[in-house]
Order: C-alpha cells, then structure tokens, then sequence
C-alpha cells in the first residue's frame, strides 16, 4: 500500500514536469492540437453510434407503430401479406449463439491451458500459430466449408446417429437435412473457438510465475495449481474472451446464413432449420416488396443492436462482480 | 529538374482530362438475374463504341427501382414490373425496356431418375404447399408410367434470399394454384409453408444434391451449368414441356397478341402447345425524357444494339432472345425515348 503510494506521487511528480516543459516551449501547441485531436476522435465514435442508433430508428418507425411492442412476440412472418413477427430470429440468435458458446468455452480455455502450460515450449507455438490462423479466415469460406462439407456429414452420420440414439428426447427429432439449427452451432463453435482461446491464452501468459511457483511450493500437482493459482487469477480476462466470443457469435451472418436452413420457426428440435436476426436482414434486404418490409428489416437490426448492449452490460457487470470478489478474496 | 516534373506531371494531367472527357459513362443498378448476360454486353459494345463506358452495379431489383426512380443512376434494371402507384412515384415518365426472357426449373434429386420427370402444374404447387409428401403419391405417379418413383416423404428447398427467381416462380404457382394465391401469393420473399431455405441458386442447388428425395427451383442457366436434373411441367395446352431456348420463348410470343404498350405483363403459364409454363421477362428501366443529350443518345443506341446484335449474345447464356413481333414492338418504343 505505501509502496504504491509513493510510486504514485513520483509520477504525479514526473507528468507535472513534463508538462511544465511542455507549456514553455513551442510544443505547447502541438501538446494541445492533440489533446484535441484525439478528444474528437474518441467523440467521433460515439457520434457515429448516436447517428446509427437514430437512423434506425428514424427507418424503424413505421414498423414500431404498426406492430408496436407485439412484434417481438409475433411468430408470422409474411412478406406478401406484410404481416411480420420478430420472435423466431430472436429466438435462433439467442439459442445458437448460447449453445456456440458453451461448447466452446472449454474447449477453447482447454486448448489455452495446454498451449501455455502443458504443451513443450515448440508444440506450443504451433499450436498457438495455427490457431491464430484460424482466427483470420473470413466467414464466407466457414460458410462455404460448412454448407459444402459439414452439413453433409452432419446429414449422413451425426444426425442419423443422434435420431437413432437419442431420439427419444425432442432436442434431436425430425429428418436429418444436414442444415440445421445445430449446423449453425457448430459453425459458430468452429468460428469462435479462435479468438477465445488466443485471448484466453494472452490471460494465461499474463499470469505471474510467482503465483504458480508458490502453489507448487505448496505441494500442488498440475492439476491443482491450474484449478488453484491459475484460472482463479485469469477467470475474469477468460469471461471477458467469452463475452467477446458472444459477441462475434450473436452477429455472424454470412456462415449461419448458408448452413441454417433460414426457416422462419422456432423448434424444439436441434436437427430442424432456423433463422437468425442477421440473416433475415441479410436475405431480404436486397428486394425488399414495400417500405413496411424495409423498415420491419430496420427494427429486426435495432433489436439486434439492444441485444448486443444488454449482453455487452451484463458481461462488464459479470466481470466487475468477479473480479471485486477476486479482490476481497486475496485481502 | 523541378520545372521538368512539374511539366510533366501537367501534361499527364491534361491527357487525363481529355481522356474523362472523350468517355461518356453511363451509370445502371438493379437485377442480379440478367447479370452475366449485361456484363457481356457492356464488355462486347466496348469494342463497337470506345466513346462510351457503361457501369452496372447488380444490386438487386428492388434496388434498381429505388436508384432510378431517385434518378441517381441512367438506366435501372428489374425482373418485376412496377405497379402503377410505384410509376406514379417516379419523377418523370419511365419505360419498361424488356431486354430477354429466363426461365425458371424445378430441380429434384431421386435416385436414378434423369432429367425429365413429368410435373403437372397442380402438383407442383401441391407439392411447395406441403399438401404432397410422397414421391410416389399417385397424382405423380400417374403422370410418370415406367420410371420407378420411391415411396419417400419429398424435401422441399426454395430461396431464402429475396430475388426474381423466387418472384417468377411464386407467380407461376399463383396462377395455376387457388390455395396458393390465397394462401401464399407472389413476390421476392414469400411465407413458405414447408421447406428449407438455402441462400442463393447455390444454395438451393448444393441442398438439393446433399439430399436424397429434394426437390428445388433454380435458373435454367443455372440447372444446365451444373448438369442437374429439371422436370418437365405440363403448361396451359395440356403438354409437357421440357425447358428450352426455344420453349421460353414461345411464351412471350404466345403473350405478344395481349401485349400491353408498357409491356408490364406476366409470362407465366402462357397459352401455346410448346410454351414453358414458367417464364419472365426482365426488364430495363429507363425513362422516356433523358435529361443529358449525350447521355440519352448513347443510351438509346446501345439498346438498339442490344435489341438486335445483343439478342444473338443471349442463347449461350440460356437467356432467351425476344420473338420477333415482340422485338418489333420494343424497336418502336426505344425510338420513342426523347432527347
């Protein structure tokens, strides 16, 4: 504590010199040029949000008096008799991207651990590389890859095994046509798997060697020392990976689009198709048959956009309450 | 030295200017589906006339309806008419240009069954409503004597994607099928009742393959390029009509004696004994006041190129040409564009 507070000072200490120094000179100017600068950057980002949100809506408008706050709950969806209801993307988004997820946090904080931890130093960076490599390949060959070579298998082994074992609960009912809301799920699993375990596996490396030595000096096996010193310090930049793993799952467009089914409906069943917010946008924009369609297709994306606020709020209060617990924990 | 540069860099700018200034460019945006047939165009009339560049953006028919009637494009293109309180909207008096016509296939995957099963229209409809499940039902089993047709429930895969595929093809259904048009109508996006949706042609066609016992719609150009199967449907005259150049066209000219000046009409389930059933024009959109003179003239030549050299372009595409009383017609409408 007193340590820290001395290092504050010097700094304090250290920014005011600098700063006098800066103010005598010329330099004056360009210090304050690009305070400014990078003030209007920062704003410019915000502007931009404020203009999106408003623009959507502005073009949303007609829907949300039309259909008011029915629309969320509605389940037609008819372009031709202009009736829409939002629940069945809303429902294929939440559900794929939560099923995603789950499979593939630990597989990803899994892949992390050995990479940093039990991999030798060279199978490591392999690995690390290769899964960085994954991370940087554009979602429309995931799509093609998925509705070319995934959905197939799915169609010929996954699915029939699962309908021939498991058929009895109502998660894997129905024919195997290969595109599905569970072809989504792994897609999205596959695409997302990436980014968490780099993340991930950056938390991992942040943590102080101090930490885990002093577990083994306590007599830990690796096990231990993982479940003790490593994944308590690292759990909250782990969520944090997570969350932006959710993020990029809720959004994802082009891959789902092509391996879903794009079926308006909302199944109980894994195996039947569905649809996502981002790909009705993505399918009927392009022809839209009225300005009633058009603006309906805005609100679906204003919808997309709360939900992505609220996941974004729940993840940093998510954070906040486990890391606050971290801290009252070790003091 | 520095002179020199400057000098130089001048002359290359003015050489620059002149070229700009030598090169009419005319903007168009709209359908997807004349595409391939629009991009040869422009690339073969290149070489006929260095003067002018065309510029064509497929952005989707909706949205060539929407740049042309904001007038930020010369020409657009759609493969649906506009209605009347659409022409209304627009700020000037617009022409509705057919340039080819393309056709729809119904596509399917059984099991040593080639190209060429049978389809009445009715079935077809009952089978995209969901009311036939089997591939053996005897409403198609009748129409089929001798091909082995499985006792399995039928898949069905439309488009997910609005397009004119799914408009001319709802629009075939509509007019042969009551419960259709009730239920379900016409347009680029429609409410399925049963079925999967796959995004684009390829989408439907690579669902089709997977899937044993499917049946899909796709373009002809489309089915032919990829060697799938595609049926026969039976049209207005009671015959079974394989899709051809020649069947697609039949049913513009089966249409010509009822065609409108505006030539704002359906092509589907036209009279004619070798009429394929489901056909539709695509259209230019251009209007009939231009308001730049250099601009409209060039306009107005390239469609006459393309109304006569440019129909010869259409066949290896598997667009179909205008019939020639129907070219005759458009002949008298692009002379009558002003400018």
């Amino acid at each position: 504590m007193e340590i820290t507070k001395t290092m504050t000072s010097a700094m304090d200490r250290e920014t005011a010199a600098a700063k006098t120094a800066f103010i005598s000179g010329n330099k004056a100017w360009g210090d304050r040029l690009f305070r400014w600068l990078t003030l209007g950057f920062s704003a410019s980002i915000l502007l931009i949000l404020l203009i999106m949100a408003f623009e959507m809506i502005k073009e949303s408008l007609p829907a949300i008096r039309k259909f008011g706050w029915g629309f969320t709950i509605g389940k037609d969806w008819d372009p031709v008799q202009e009736q829409f209801g939002a629940l069945p993307f809303l429902y294929g988004s939440v559900v794929s991207s939560i099923l995603a997820i789950l499979m593939a946090t630990p597989l990803s904080v899994g892949t992390a651990l050995f990479i940093t931890d039990i991999a030798p130093k060279k199978l490591g960076g392999a690995v690390s590389s290769l899964v960085e490599l994954l991370a940087a390949i554009p979602s429309v060959i995931y799509g093609l890859w998925g509705v070319l070579v995934m959905a197939p298998w799915l169609q010929k082994t996954v699915q029939p095994f699962l309908i021939d074992h498991f058929g009895f609960i109502p998660l894997f009912q129905g024919a195997p046509y290969g595109v599905s809301m569970l072809a989504a799920i792994f897609i999205l699993m596959i695409m997302i798997v990436p980014i968490i375990t780099s993340i991930t596996k950056e938390v991992l490396t942040a943590v102080p060697t101090a930490q885990k030595e002093a577990a083994y000096a306590l007599g830990a096996t690796r096990w231990e020392m993982l479940r003790v010193a490593l994944l308590p310090y690292a759990r909250s930049g782990i969520l944090g990976a997570v969350i932006l793993g959710l993020g990029r799952a809720i959004g994802e467009t082009m891959a789902v689009t092509m391996v879903i089914g794009n079926t308006p409906q909302i199944a109980l069943s894994l195996l039947a198709p569905g649809y996502t917010m981002p790909s009705v946008i993505a399918n009927e924009f392009a022809e839209t048959t009225s300005k009633l369609h058009a603006s309906v297709l805005m609100e679906i994306g204003l919808i997309l956009l709360v939900v992505t606020l609220i996941i974004n709020i729940m993840a940093r209060l998510l954070i906040w309450s486990v890391t606050r617990g971290n801290s009252g924990r070790s003091a | 030295m520095f002179k020199k540069i400057a000098a130089i860099a001048a002359a290359g700018l003015l050489s620059l200017a002149s070229l700009a200034s030598a090169e009419t460019l005319i903007n168009g945006a709209g359908a997807t589906f004349p595409y391939p047939l629009y991009s040869k165009w422009f690339s073969e009339y290149a070489k006929i006339d260095k003067s002018v560049k065309f510029n064509y953006q497929s952005i989707g028919s909706g949205g060539g309806i929407k740049q042309i009637t904001a007038q930020t494009v010369d020409f657009g293109a759609s493969d649906k008419f506009l209605s009347d309180s659409e022409l209304q909207g627009a700020p000037g008096k617009l022409l509705h240009i057919p340039t080819v016509m393309g056709a729809v296939v119904v596509t399917y995957n059984l099991p040593g069954v080639p190209s060429g099963l049978k389809l009445s229209s009715e079935d077809v409809a009952d089978i995209f409503l969901g009311r036939i499940t089997k591939w053996n039902d005897p409403k198609i089993a009748n129409d089929n004597p001798g091909v082995k047709i499985p006792n399995k429930p039928i898949v069905v895969v439309h488009r997910s994607d609005g397009s004119g595929t799914t408009s001319i093809f709802t629009d075939y259904l509509t007019s042969v099928n009551q419960e259709w048009a009730k239920k379900v109508g016409k347009g680029p996006s429609v409410k399925w009742p049963v079925g999967l949706g796959g995004k684009g042609n390829e989408g439907v066609a690579g669902q089709v393959k997977n899937t044993q016992f499917s049946i899909g719609y796709v373009e002809l150009a489309y089915a032919v390029e990829n060697k799938l199967p595609y049926a026969f449907l039976k049209n207005k005259d009671g015959k079974f009509v394989e899709p051809t150049i020649k069947s697609i066209s039949a049913a513009a000219s089966g249409a010509a004696k009822r065609m409108p000046a505006d030539y704002r009409i359906s092509l589907v389930n036209q009279p004619g004994k070798d009429t394929y059933p489901v056909v539709g024009f695509t259209w230019l959109l251009v209007y009939e006041q231009q308001k730049d003179k250099v601009k409209g003239q060039k306009l107005v030549e390239f469609l006459n190129w393309s109304l006569y050299k440019g129909q010869k372009l259409a066949g290896p595409l598997l667009y179909a040409p205008l019939p020639a009383n129907v070219a005759k017609m458009v002949d008298k409408t692009i002379k009558g564009i002003k400018y």
